[in-house]
């Protein structure tokens, strides 16, 4: 059981910042906060995918006559889209947060609700 | 020939987008997308026509062969998803030539269409790739501009609509990469057909069904499946109506066909039939069915109005996909097309009564069918077919989709349907009296009293779109040999018959 | 082949006489001029189908087959043409009607209002003519649509909440219990063509034909069986012309025409005796007989007094369809044209009245009588064929109803409804329907002062037509006869 504990520590942590970052998105209702969240709840999928490219003893992926066993490098590979992708979300998400403020002076979720109820 | 016809539907978008972003001037810009649009259009209709008895073609990308390389193999679905996108863009496109100065800053013109650009470009990528991280991208492509289209609404809650959105939709993005992620790790590859014929060697792993559910999860929230919808009312509600019409229509359509692909081609069915899915389907499909109803009937916006009816219909679709039967399929995938002429039928009316009166609201459109009977007459028109009068498209889905459940005797499900069918003339009939009883008194129009010169009429190429909907909804609802042989094909190819 | 194009012809001439309509709205004369010739022409069409009805059992066209193995196709049928015939006959008269009508009563939107009526035509020419049970479908839909912006006319908000009632009950209980129904009877005998003897024997277990035949009556609700009857009170805030023709003739007409020919030709009459699902089933339609007559009593207002004996008169027709013998489906078959004939000359003198004295309710009409003579002796005429009496053409219908109510042989119990149902109503009737022209010939009015002079001589001749017809049906109902004895082989 321990060794099922700390042979997957890697999850684990993943596993905990993932959470933190839904739980933040879920929680705050200011707008950055919640881009915050999100972007860490993402991060915490990149961690996941290098994690599963590590191979156990292994090297970095160029062909070696010294080594024989290599980490598979294509979940990072993969992973260079995503954080791209990701990078792109959250920018959109400021560009969005920055004109709510203009237009409602405020970047609290309750708040705009508020507003919008109103008018 | 066709096989590099098949990337062309990719790259001409993505060239001609940052192209199109650097121009300011609307006619140029509109130009170049109407262009990309019917170009796209034509393309997909070349390659329908070459794979709708059962044929493939295949592209490797990069000449990497498969599982490493990433390939595009074209079968009757794909096509057809492809078809439908690219056709309602080309509608779209004429429709925004009016529209979209009077609702976006003209200096701001270039980035509207590189986005919509961006946007086809998206999802016509989802409907042709193969590979599952591929669609991963071009899903966040779709999505990313998808989030910039909404926001670009003239109301402020668009922003907040589009921020709800954008928070879900990657949500939805994030979970679907995670049960990716999960099927990778049991099965070393991305390659769509690929995974689906190793499935037996590793079918017993704990991974595969976590994958599953993350993966339906993250499908679930873009497809706006009950109750996973609660972005879409606001987010087509205050969009720019040119977009309103293109989503609405399209971008559902391709979660819903990625739905497909996953549940009949990436897994086995009976694999998932032993998780009690289909049922589970059937479930929502039904309360989704109804709950859109009864939410449309209560709005007091056209905007919203239809798009709670999206949710509705997206509820028969999910029936007869969880039918699992032929005919259930059929009326599932016809009803991806028939409902995309619909709905951009209606919001491209909605969009008219935008243009003219500046309102979405019911209230303030009162009277409106005895200044504008034509827009009118074809907005009731589409709004028939949506509730499934016989003689328009709506009656052919729905003729099947109630014959697939009484074929297996389920008859809360055919309950469900028609029930919905009922506030479904409730809604329409919202839309109906509105605009065809008159006020008392005097509409204001953009502030000028109606009668008044200074109001702008609807222009031709609104009516033209609008009309080619609303003609789209009688012709195929009549002579549905196209759509209906086009559908089966798919169904049959999807239950492996 | 040359007949198929007049078959053709009976359905596009209203459209087309529509669109010429839509056209003339600046001369109204011409306008109802194009009215009345495409009525008469339209008439004409329907006597030479009538006469070369021998050859033209074969006449028939496909229009589109939305889906495979169910075309749109229309074909001669000898039921059909008795229907198309009362329908067209009829809107002849009630176009001459019209003109005096709608100009006396300063109706606005008139164009539209005589386009949509020819529209409206159109789907009864094609309801009448459906080959099969889809197309009849189509078009019974098509003609819910087509007349609610005749309902709602007026455009006031009690014709906005009637027409939601109107359009809510009929297409929502087509959409609810029709089209399932329908489907299943697809499903199970593979085929809609309407045949004699019925498609559903052989693979429908006969312990499903009541809950199949009880779907099919609930959803043609244009029949008006309670209770999915509130649809036809709330038409009436219509102008009285379409009250009159449409929901007095075509559109509840199509009703029982689709009820009678789901009995005869989808189920098959034998099929349903022998499963004694009629049984039950004719406790509906007799109940609904007694109930609408009752409530018609107590309705002060004359054209709902009148529409709920339109309701009542409807459930004889059923009634008829669910004995389901010989006897009784000529009655039922002869009852809708009887009825027609009758029903529309009472909506007439109502219209008469209101737009002569602006006066609708019963209450009011005291020593009317003296001061219009004309509509008041043409209500009477009216009344007394709806009761059945003799000397006028309704007699014939209750006779057969009556007669084919005799050779009932399901329970004892039902039998002495349906002979109890049918008698009593007759003495409803009476209550409901003549005291209204005693009251107006035998009072003496409050005041003397007002002068009242009859109805526009337009609405006159349009009134004597159908007047002169019930009590010609009298003497010679050969015509509906021999065309109703085709049910029956």
């Amino acid at each position: 059981m321990l060794e099922y504990v700390a042979g997957h520590v890697n999850y684990w942590l993943i596993i905990v910042v993932m959470m933190v970052g839904l739980y933040t998105l879920i929680s705050r209702t200011n707008l950055m906060k919640k881009l915050a969240g999100l972007a860490m709840f993402q991060t915490a999928v990149i961690l996941f995918y290098v994690s599963l490219g590590k191979v156990k003893d292994g090297t970095v992926p160029i062909v070696d006559d010294a080594y024989e066993i290599y980490s598979n490098p294509l979940p990072q590979v993969l992973m260079l889209t995503a954080i791209v992708v990701g990078v792109a979300t959250t920018a959109l998400g400021f560009a969005l947060v920055i004109r709510i403020k203009e237009s409602y002076d405020s970047i609290e979720e309750d708040e705009i609700n508020k507003l919008d109820q109103d008018a | 020939m066709t096989e590099q016809l098949t990337i062309l539907l990719v790259v001409i978008p993505l060239l001609s987008a940052p192209i199109t972003a650097i121009f300011k001037n609307h006619l140029l810009t509109w130009a170049i997308t109407l262009s990309v649009s019917i170009v796209c259009f034509a393309i997909s209709g070349v390659i329908l026509a070459e794979v709708i008895d059962g044929k493939h073609v295949i592209y490797e990308l990069g000449g990497w062969r498969p599982p490493w390389g990433i390939e595009y193999k074209i079968d009757s679905l794909n096509a057809f998803i492809a078809l439908i996108v690219s056709g309602i863009a080309v509608v779209s496109g004429i429709f925004s030539f009016r529209s979209a100065p009077s609702e976006i800053d003209t200096t701001q013109s270039g980035l509207f269409y590189a986005a919509f650009q961006l946007c086809l470009l998206g999802l016509l990528g989802i409907a042709l790739t193969g590979d599952i991280f591929n669609l991963f991208v071009f899903l966040e492509i779709s999505s990313l501009s998808s989030y910039a289209l909404i926001s670009m609404g003239r109301k402020r809650q668009a922003l907040t609509a589009s921020f709800a959105y954008l928070i879900l939709g990657t949500i939805g993005a994030t979970f679907f990469l995670i049960g990716v992620g999960f099927l990778y790790a049991a099965s070393g590859s991305l390659n769509i057909a690929d995974i689906a014929e190793r499935f037996s060697s590793f079918e017993d792993m704990q991974l595969v069904v976590t994958a599953f559910i993350f993966i339906l999860l993250g499908i679930a929230l873009k497809a706006a499946i009950f109750p996973l919808h609660s972005w879409l009312p606001n987010a087509y509600g205050f969009a720019p109506s040119t977009v309103s019409i293109f989503l609405s229509a399209t971008a559902t359509k391709v979660s819903i066909y990625v739905l497909l692909r996953v549940l009949f081609d990436l897994y086995p069915i009976a694999y998932w039939q032993e998780l009690l899915i289909p049922q589970l389907l059937l479930v929502l499909g039904c309360v989704g069915v109804i709950y859109g109803s009864v939410r449309a009937w209560q709005q007091v916006e056209i905007k919203r109005l239809l798009a709670f009816s999206s949710v509705a219909q997206i509820g028969y679709i999910v029936i007869g996909i969880a039918l699992l039967t032929e005919t259930g399929l059929t009326a599932a995938v016809l009803h991806l097309f028939n409902h995309a002429i619909i709905k951009a039928t209606l919001f491209i009316g909605a969009g008219i009564l935008v243009y003219r009166a500046n309102s979405t609201k019911l209230s303030d459109l009162r009277g409106f069918g005895a200044s504008m009977p034509w827009t009118f007459f074809a907005m009731a028109f589409a709004g028939l077919s949506l509730i499934g009068v016989p003689g328009t498209v709506g009656f052919v889905t729905k003729w099947y989709l109630l014959e697939a459940a009484i074929q297996q005797s389920k008859w809360i499900v055919v309950g469900a349907i028609v029930i919905g069918s009922v506030f479904a003339i409730a809604y329409v009939w919202k839309i109906v009296e509105a605009l065809y009883f008159n006020s008392k008194r005097k509409i204001h129009i953009q502030h000028v009293k109606s009668g008044d010169i200074n109001i702008p009429s609807a222009s031709k190429s609104m009516g033209l779109a609008l009309w080619l909907g609303a003609i789209a909804c009688l012709y195929f609802g009549l002579f549905t040999n196209i759509p209906f042989n086009a559908a089966n094909a798919v169904a049959k190819a999807l239950l492996g018959m | 082949m040359e007949l198929s194009y007049v078959l053709m012809l009976t359905i596009l001439l209203p459209i087309f006489g529509a669109v010429v309509i839509s056209k003339l709205g600046k001369v109204p004369n011409i306008r109802e001029g194009v009215t009345l010739l495409t009525a008469l022409s339209l008439f004409t069409l329907n006597i030479y189908l009538l006469i070369h009805q021998q050859d033209a059992i074969q006449a028939g066209f496909i229009v589109a087959e939305p889906i495979d193995g169910l075309a749109i196709s229309f074909a001669f049928n000898a039921f059909g043409v008795m229907f198309a015939l009362i329908a067209s006959g009829l809107w002849i008269a009630t176009s001459i009607y019209a003109m005096g009508y709608m100009r006396a009563h300063k109706e606005s939107h008139q164009t539209r209002f005589y386009t949509l009526f020819a529209v409206a035509i159109a789907g009864v020419m094609a309801v009448a003519y459906s080959e099969n049970l889809f197309t009849l479908f189509i078009f019974y839909e098509f003609l819910t649509i087509s007349t609610y912006p005749l309902v709602t006319h007026s455009g006031n908000r009690d014709a906005k909440r009637g027409g939601r009632k109107y359009i809510l009950i009929l297409m929502g209980s087509s959409i609810l219990f029709f089209l399932p129904a329908m489907i299943i009877t697809w499903y199970t005998a593979g085929s809609l063509e309407f045949v004699q003897g019925g498609i559903l024997k052989g693979s429908l277990d006969s312990a499903y034909v009541l809950p199949l035949l009880l779907l099919f009556i609930l959803g043609i609700s244009k029949a008006g069986v309670m209770p999915l009857h509130r649809w036809l009170p709330s038409a009436m805030v219509a102008p009285t012309p379409v009250s009159a023709l449409l929901h007095a003739v075509a559109v509840v007409k199509a009703g029982v025409f689709s009820v009678v020919k789901v009995v005869v030709f989808i189920f098959g009459t034998d099929f349903i005796t022998a499963s004694d699902a009629n049984d039950l089933l004719i406790l509906l339609p007799a109940f609904t007989i007694i109930a609408a007559s009752l409530i018609a009593l107590t309705k002060d207002n004359l054209k709902e007094r009148l529409a709920y004996s339109t309701i009542s008169q409807l459930s004889y027709i059923v009634l008829g369809a669910m004995i389901a013998n010989q006897l009784a489906i000529v009655g039922a078959s002869m009852h809708i044209a009887m009825h027609a004939f009758a029903k529309i000359a009472l909506f007439f003198a109502a219209g008469a009245i209101l737009v002569t004295t602006h006066k609708k309710y019963v209450s009011q009409l005291d020593g009317l009588g003296r001061q219009m003579p004309i509509t008041f002796t043409i209500f009477t005429v009216g009344s007394l064929s709806i009761i059945g009496l003799p000397f006028f053409g309704g007699m014939w219908s209750k006779w057969y109803l009556l007669s084919g109510g005799i050779q009932f042989e399901g329970s004892q119990f039902v039998y002495w409804i349906i002979l109890i149902t049918l008698s009593v109503s007759s003495m409803l009737n009476i209550f409901y329907l003549l005291s209204i022209p005693m009251k107006a010939f035998f009072t003496v009015p409050s005041n003397e002062k007002t002068h009242i002079k009859e109805a526009p001589i337009a609405c006159l001749i349009g009134m004597a037509i159908p007047t002169a017809m019930t009590i010609y049906l009298f003497f010679d109902p050969s015509v509906f006869y021999t065309l109703s004895q085709t049910l029956v082989g």
